[in-house]
């Protein structure tokens, strides 16, 4: 027991005392959560509108002022002229312009229609499209309210949408657990294979390996430190998101940190297995980058939903722990289920858990090779 | 005097594929001896300490160490072995004093309990003692290792090329320690590339290419060298050995330091060689007969191989 706690203690001061792994550990997963949440946003939130409105009447006053008011856009200096749109687009400080017809209201009342130009920035197609949807989407809602205020009160049925579990569609929902599951088997699998492929390059894993130290010891004494910090990690992202992105923990915050104590147990036995293949560091951080991080990002259901993979890729991401997790993540966190709607995918997690203890148990040399 | 075998090793064998690493290695170590191995770099040395400490699985032949079969008894036997690899085997992020306490106490000790043992050699580094191991220079690196490797006071201390990367005064200092050793009763195996430090060991083997060539006290050794040697200088020693060895009469020449050691068939020495060398256009020459050492005796078992 004080042969494991030295050998802990050693491993903490490893860590402590190098800058690098102390980025990696605590500056990164905080970077990567705020960029997700912030720069990667594919949230639409006050872009600004520039209005041309050529017949300046009650009718494009109310629109326009119900554009402004959705808080997904707010709005810009108005142009006088079709000669201004080219040049405020150009400026790049709008994000897009409506035209409001001559006589709109007029046209409105006396013929029933009226045309709304939507010309929006196609240089940046992602922005283009959501100013659009959005824009078309408060017409209509806006179209809606006068045939409700207005006589020809037609019975008609409105079709209502509405979003489950991420109402205002905020993409931070879909990143937090996304980038919980990455960060976890970054530090565990890539970290703790580096600080044993370490031991073995600087040959200190020669002296360790003669010593009376057991390989259960040596295995603890790597996986004990990490597991601590990663848990701190979890902690630290989760406050993040509660205060920063204002995404409260929906479900049980204990059943998420149990949660997430599995998988990080399962990402430093991966890391301990990667280890006892690889002989140097370079080989364990190519194992770990390739071999964990890219199916983390592209096959479990992070950035690209499983449902629309071909079928082969579905099979392929059965066998990838960080699906489980994601899934688990996602209930628990967004949705606010209990134990019992994510036991299946524990249950799963934790096989792979023991499987991955039980090879690297196994694959640990107590000799060299 | 009855001693004791420390290690006693029968027809050890060991391949990396097609590279034969050691091949029918016999030879016996008794209590309280230094034992040198030497010959030159891929000679064995490290692969053969790898196995002696346990640290690998000999392809065929036996090892005994303090009583208990290398392959069977690794556990105990991991408990009495003081290791000191190549490559120094120390925490560079860690200081000296950390370096020492975590080796002590993985081994189930403490720096206090075996101070004694270590206090002539600690003492030198102590006063760094709150130096990160990366930030001391190679010889001051060499006593910490050495330090780490003996605070569990092992029967056996292996040293497997202690002095590689070491300036020479730091060299000398760390024989007399090792010697010092001894009044503890504590058996060293020892390996160098180094022929001088031969003399230092009480015996030596001398291998070469997975094969042990001579196992003997260093003098017997140089003792065994069976023909005249001469020393021959000359300002240009590269156009000197060349010629020698054009030299019909001459059987070796070999560079020594700053001379060639060169002996003739059938140990005569013919005058005309100056007046062959001047025709070589090599001038200056100075002939004297002289001492065999270790790295003559080497030069002759190989030739002879």
């Amino acid at each position: 027991m004080k042969r494991l706690l030295v050998f802990v203690k050693k491993e903490f001061l490893h860590i402590f005392r190098d800058f690098r792994t102390m980025v990696i550990l605590f500056l990164i997963p905080g970077a990567l959560i705020l960029l997700f949440g912030f720069v990667v946003s594919t949230d639409l939130k006050n872009a600004t509108v520039s209005f041309l409105d050529l017949s300046k009447d009650e009718m494009t006053q109310k629109l326009s002022d119900k554009i402004c008011s959705s808080g997904f856009f707010k709005r810009g200096e108005n142009l006088k002229s079709f000669q201004d749109i080219d040049p405020a687009l150009r400026g790049n400080k709008i994000k897009a312009v409506i035209i409001f017809e001559k006589d709109f209201s007029a046209k409105l009342i006396s013929e029933g229609k009226a045309t709304v130009n939507i010309i929006t920035d196609g240089s940046e197609p992602n922005m283009a499209t959501m100013a659009t949807n959005y824009i078309s989407a408060i017409v209509a809602d806006f179209n809606s309210e006068l045939a409700g205020g207005g006589k020809a009160a037609a019975l008609r049925v409105q079709p209502e949408v509405r979003m489950f579990y991420n109402p205002s569609l905020k993409s931070q929902h879909m990143f937090v657990p996304g980038v919980i599951t990455l960060i976890m088997i970054l530090i565990c699998a890539l970290m703790t294979s580096i600080t044993i492929t370490r031991e073995k390059e600087f040959g200190t894993m020669e002296a360790l390996l003669v010593s009376p130290l057991k390989p259960i010891q040596i295995i603890l004494g790597k996986i004990v430190p990490y597991f601590i910090l990663s848990l701190v990690d979890v902690i630290i992202i989760l406050l993040l998101s509660r205060y920063v992105f204002d995404l409260p923990v929906k479900g049980s915050v204990v059943l998420l940190l149990a949660e997430a104590m599995l998988y990080i147990l399962m990402s430093l036995s991966l890391g301990i297995l990667i280890s006892t293949v690889s002989k140097t560091m370079q080989q364990a951080i190519f194992i770990s980058l390739v071999g964990m991080m890219l199916p983390t990002v592209l096959l479990s259901g992070f950035i690209y939903p499983i449902e629309n993979m071909p079928k082969a890729y579905d099979w392929v991401s059965a066998i990838m722990p960080p699906r489980y997790f994601i899934i688990i993540i996602k209930n628990v966190m967004i949705k606010g289920t209990g134990f019992l709607y994510v036991w299946k995918e524990t249950l799963i997690l934790t096989l792979f858990t023991l499987g991955a203890i039980g090879l690297s148990m196994r694959k640990f040399n107590i000799r060299l090779q | 005097m009855t001693t004791k075998t420390i290690i006693s090793a029968d027809r050890l064998s060991k391949s990396f594929g097609a590279v034969k690493a050691l091949q029918d290695i016999s030879f016996e170590v008794a209590e309280g001896e230094i034992f040198g191995f030497i010959g030159p770099d891929g000679a064995g040395k490290t692969t053969l300490f790898r196995i002696i400490t346990t640290l690998m699985l000999p392809d065929e032949g036996k090892v005994t160490v303090l009583g208990l079969d290398c392959v069977k008894g690794f556990r105990e036997l991991r408990k009495n072995i003081g290791y000191m690899p190549g490559r120094f085997s120390l925490y560079m992020d860690l200081t000296v004093e950390e370096n020492l306490n975590f080796y002590a106490t993985v081994f189930g000790t403490t720096v206090k309990e075996n101070y004694d043992l270590i206090a002539d050699i600690y003492s030198h580094i102590e006063p760094f003692r709150k130096r990160p191991a990366g930030k001391l220079s190679g010889g001051m690196k060499q006593k910490l290792a050495l330090s780490c490797a003996l605070i569990h006071k092992p029967a056996l201390l292996v040293l497997d090329e202690p002095t590689t990367g070491v300036d020479a005064v730091s060299r000398a200092e760390f024989w007399e320690m090792l010697k010092k050793l001894r009044k503890h009763n504590i058996t060293i195996l020892v390996s160098t590339p180094y022929m001088d430090e031969a003399m230092q060991c009480d015996r030596v083997a001398l291998i070469q290419e997975g094969k042990i060539l001579s196992v003997d006290q260093p003098g017997k050794i140089t003792a065994g060298f069976s023909r005249k040697l001469f020393s021959i200088k000359a300002p240009e020693k590269y156009q000197l050995i060349t010629a020698l060895r054009e030299f019909p009469l001459v059987n070796t020449a070999y560079p020594f330091g700053d001379s060639v050691h060169v002996t003739f068939r059938d140990d005569v020495y013919d005058d005309s060689l100056i007046g062959f060398l001047e025709a070589k256009g090599v001038s200056g020459v100075i002939i004297a007969e002289t001492r065999a050492g270790i790295e003559d005796r080497f030069l002759e078992l190989m030739e002879k191989k």
